[in-house]
């Protein structure tokens, strides 16, 4: 029997940040990942992480202000505050880890501006901080020897009388079925970019923590705020990190105006990521875009800059677009990016189901509300990993092992994976994921209204049964691509259901929630989350206020 | 463009049929990566074509396979780059790890290479309240390892590793030098002793094979070579060391190993190319690389071949020193 006191699903920041907390709080600690932890899509973060030194004349009461309202004050103040506040000991845990910052002239951990933000207060590893940050915890992992289980796909979580104890995952090299008991489960398994189409995310985030958690009844929270990011290349979705524009790049329109000045006159390019990504929406939608896109220009910065800061951009100017952004700009548009919506948990990282914890992306403690500001996920994943790592282990202190009938659990999987490989259509997960995918981007993008939203929620029926009939072209066992891509749109469509419910409740616009046909925020009805839960009767819409502590909404300017 | 992409396929699951080659025709952008053709081929074409990709930008290390003959990041190359319109590709999976299925390798080893560098920071002393103090310039360079990202596509096409196992091998050295070289890390003697050993930092033939196939820039040989400076300082003074000889000597008969290939480039004298050419296809492989065509690089000889070549290098040796 395999059987652990704590199981993390996912091996991102989040994930091996939690594991490493459990660990040391003395628990039997085990890591499932359905790709190797460096493999992770923590490692696309580029620009770097967010901490307010003491010692650097910063402090957090400014950065959580800068948060909140940066989430259109949808965020609770009370978990942003705690982030805030540990961000400066996990950044330094992380260094003597061994991250290699880039440091100032003294040797100091250097920084540089990102948007939404009155200092520059993000600390980065040249243009690759996720990958840095990744692979040294990565190296932790090791040293501690926790073991992973690697390239292992988890299919459903087990909660008997309550309480989650346990995943039912397959092992991806075979295809056979497992069991792995727990006293407790943290989910951090990233978010669902590939919902959209086009996106900058990877290809394995497909909101599978989000989906396993709503199939067993936990609420999601604010799906509907979905981050598009300013910067990204057309077709691909590749990004163009925000350090670009930190370092100073422009944006400019079809005529060369940098048109933010119009919008953002005081932080102009650096705004927060919604407001410019609706700027260059209205650019392109106004006929001052090229071929639907903007410039983003960098050649004044400089060989020098570009070479040591952006190094990772310059080669992908090269790769993707062709390019070089030392000698002209670079077509940009507004991409889907980032879910700051999630799995409802408290600041300990506990979901409603007692033993079944989230942190990271796939999780919403409500730190980024309507509005995720650049280099606050990476923070957000280690502080809160940290936590929920420590208080999953605490849970499962002295808790004994339940009795698991095994047997029928994986002879229940293996009786729908028999079902799944004999089905014989011509529909496959390739077409239905694209359909589902430009869907998503035209009616839950930078901008939506009711209606777009309604005839998306129309559909949605319609791709769950293409899906019940999609069939297998591979009937092997032996790393089936195939098949998990088709479990991965399984939960995809969950996440849908959530996000489009989200939007339709929202009747305002709020951070990236922005309706036409309910154009402003609505503070008197609106400063409050959307949960959506699934029941036996179907998905079931609810409210929750908003944590306010110190600081009271105000208009958004920048 | 029009492409063929031609992939060697195994299935472990078909006992009857060994490793093949498949061959997909199919119509892609001229700005296209290898890797958008195989997703293509996997969508549109041939759901049972097994790959591992998942950033499409070269950062997650996921992809790393032999595209015509070389190890790449499927991601990162584009197919204009290596075939014309109306082209074939030859896509197989990385060498020297087993495969699992397809364009699929087992990296176990290559894993297990790494954890045995001790791949963890281990400074010494109370740790300091805030951040460690580091020079920036040895940051950045440091950041210049860093940026492996453990895509495996050096130890596919490592010369020494494809003929001896017990090589550590480009990638785990390249994270060992960003260990010695870390300004906080206070482990340099032991590091460097461990990596002086047999399998270690002087087993690499400087064949220039896994700079070239870095995606990433890390240049696995430079550190390795900056690796030995260090070991050399350290008093680590392994270069013709009674030590060193024996050990090749001793291992060469079992494992084929490629030191002793720099042998007869030793004797023969760089310059003198038609005499090397006599030697293994391996050696001029180190030597000549930029001259040969993908085709000859391609062929590797077996452990068997090593031996042969290293009874005829020593019997040559014994001829020239009898000539005096
Ligand atoms: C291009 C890009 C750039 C970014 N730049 C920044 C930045 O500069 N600063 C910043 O703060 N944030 C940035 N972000 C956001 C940030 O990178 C992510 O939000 C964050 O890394 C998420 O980390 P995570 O640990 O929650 O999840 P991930 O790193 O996505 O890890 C998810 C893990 O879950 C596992 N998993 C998922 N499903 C399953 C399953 N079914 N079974 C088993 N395992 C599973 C995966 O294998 C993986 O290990 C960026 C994001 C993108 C896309
Ligand atoms: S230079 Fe050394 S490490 Fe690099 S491929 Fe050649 S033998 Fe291997
Ligand atoms: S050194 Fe280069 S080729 Fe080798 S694993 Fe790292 S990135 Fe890949
Ligand atoms: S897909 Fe990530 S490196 Fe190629």
């Amino acid at each position: 029997m395999l059987e652990h006191d704590v199981l993390v699903v996912g091996a991102g920041l989040a994930g091996m940040r939690a594991a490493l907390a459990a660990h040391q709080s003395g628990a039997n600690v085990a890591i499932i990942s359905k790709v190797h932890p460096v493999r992770s899509h923590s490692n696309a973060a580029q620009g770097g992480i967010n901490a307010a030194l003491t010692d650097r004349g910063d402090n957090w009461e400014d950065h959580a202000f800068d948060t909140i309202k940066g989430s259109d004050y949808l965020g609770d103040q009370d978990a942003i505050e705690y982030m805030c506040t540990e961000a400066g000991p996990e950044l330094i845990d992380l260094e003597h880890m061994g991250v290699i910052f880039n440091r100032d002239d003294e040797g100091r951990l250097g920084t540089r501006a990102f948007g939404g933000q009155q200092r520059a207060r993000t600390f980065f590893v040249a243009d690759f901080t996720g990958q840095a940050i990744l692979h040294v915890l990565y190296e932790q992992l090791m040293k501690a020897d926790v073991r992973v289980y690697e390239e292992w796909f988890v299919l459903e979580l087990i909660v008997e009388e309550g309480e989650c104890c346990g995943v039912i995952a397959m092992e991806i090299a075979t295809g056979s079925v497992f069991v792995i008991r727990a006293k407790s489960v943290i989910l951090c398994t990233g978010g669902l970019g590939r919902l959209f189409e086009p996106s900058t995310n990877a290809l394995i985030v497909t909101g599978d923590g989000i989906a396993l958690a709503y199939q067993v009844g936990a609420p999601v929270m604010d799906m509907e705020m979905v981050q598009y990011h300013p910067t990204t290349l057309k077709g691909s979705g590749v990004l163009i990190t925000e350090g670009a524009r930190g370092e100073g790049a422009h944006l400019l329109n079809k005529d060369g105006e940098r048109f933010m000045q119009r919008y953002a006159p005081n932080m102009m390019e650096l705004a927060s990521r919604d407001v410019v990504s609706r700027s260059e929406q209205t650019e392109i939608d106004e006929g001052r875009g090229i071929d639907g896109c903007v410039l983003l220009d960098c050649r004044h910065l400089g060989e020098d800059l570009i070479a040591e800061r952006l190094s990772q951009i310059l080669e992908i100017g090269m790769d993707f677009a062709g390019v070089d952004i030392r000698k002209e700009p670079i077509p940009i548009q507004p991409g889907m990016h980032y879910i700051m919506g999630g799995i409802k948990t408290d600041m300990d990282g506990r979901t409603i189901v007692p033993g079944l914890y989230a942190a990271g992306e796939c999780a919403n403690v409500s730190v980024h509300g309507g509005n995720r500001l650049g280099a606050n996920s990476l923070l957000d994943t280690v502080v809160f990993g940290h936590r929920s790592g420590r208080h999953a282990a605490d849970w499962a202190n002295g808790k004994a092992y339940r009795d698991l009938n095994v047997d029928d659990y994986v002879d229940g999987k293996e009786k729908e994976f028999s079902d799944l490989f004999s089905r014989q259509t011509d529909e496959r997960w390739s077409q239905i994921r694209l359909d589902l995918g430009k869907a998503m981007d035209r009616y839950m993008g930078v901008y939506r209204d009711e209606e777009g939203m309604q005839s998306l929620l129309a559909m949605l029926p319609g791709f769950r049964e293409r899906f019940a009939q999609a069939s297998l072209q591979d009937k092997g066992r032996v790393f089936n691509t195939d098949l998990i891509f088709t479990l991965e749109l399984g939960f995809m469509l969950d996440c849908a259901e959530s996000i489009v419910l989200g939007g339709i409740e929202r009747k305002e616009s709020r951070g990236a929630h922005s309706r036409t046909d309910y154009p402003n925020r609505d503070d008197e009805n609106w400063l409050k989350h959307v949960l959506v839960t699934r029941t036996d009767d179907g998905p079931e819409v609810s409210q929750l206020p908003v944590t306010i502590t110190k600081w009271q909404p105000e208009e958004r300017k920048y | 463009m029009q492409i063929t992409v031609s992939v060697r396929r195994y299935n472990p699951q078909d006992k009857e049929t060994p490793s093949y080659w498949q061959e997909y025709s199919l119509e892609v952008e001229e700005t296209s990566s290898v890797l958008d053709s195989l997703i293509k081929i996997r969508e549109e074409e041939d759901g049972s074509l097994a790959l591992r990709c998942s950033c499409r930008s070269a950062i997650c290390g996921s992809c790393a396979m032999r595209i015509n003959g070389h190890a790449k990041l499927a991601c990162n190359t584009k197919v204009s780059d290596v075939a014309e319109d109306g082209g074939t590709i030859k896509v197989e999976p990385a060498g020297v790890m087993p495969v699992i299925k397809d364009l699929v390798v087992d990296q176990t080893l290559f894993w297990d290479k790494v954890k045995q560098v001790s791949p963890w920071l281990q400074p010494e002393g109370e740790e300091p309240e805030a951040e460690y103090l580091a020079p920036n310039s040895d940051m950045t360079h440091l950041a210049g390892v860093m940026a492996c990202i453990m895509c495996g596509a050096c130890v596919s096409d490592c010369t020494v590793l494809e003929m001896d196992p017990n090589f550590i091998g480009p990638a785990a050295l390249a994270k060992a030098y960003r260990f010695a070289a870390d300004p906080r890390d206070d482990q340099d003697a032991s590091r460097l002793a461990a990596l002086s050993e047999y399998g270690g930092v002087w087993d690499c033939t400087r064949c220039y094979e896994c700079v070239e196939v870095c995606p990433k820039g890390v240049a696995p040989m430079d550190r390795i070579m900056a690796l030995r400076d260090r070991a050399m300082e350290a008093g680590y003074t392994n270069n013709n060391g009674a030590r060193h000889t024996d050990a090749f000597e001793a291992s060469v008969s079992h494992s084929g190993r490629l030191n002793e290939l720099t042998l007869p480039i030793k004797s023969f004298g760089v310059l003198n190319l038609p005499a090397q050419m006599s030697m293994a296809p391996v050696a001029i492989r180190a030597l000549m690389r930029r001259k040969i065509p993908p085709i000859i690089h391609k062929s590797v000889p077996g452990v068997k071949n090593v031996r042969r070549l290293v009874e005829s290098v020593k019997e040559e040796q014994q001829d020239e020193q009898a000539a005096g």
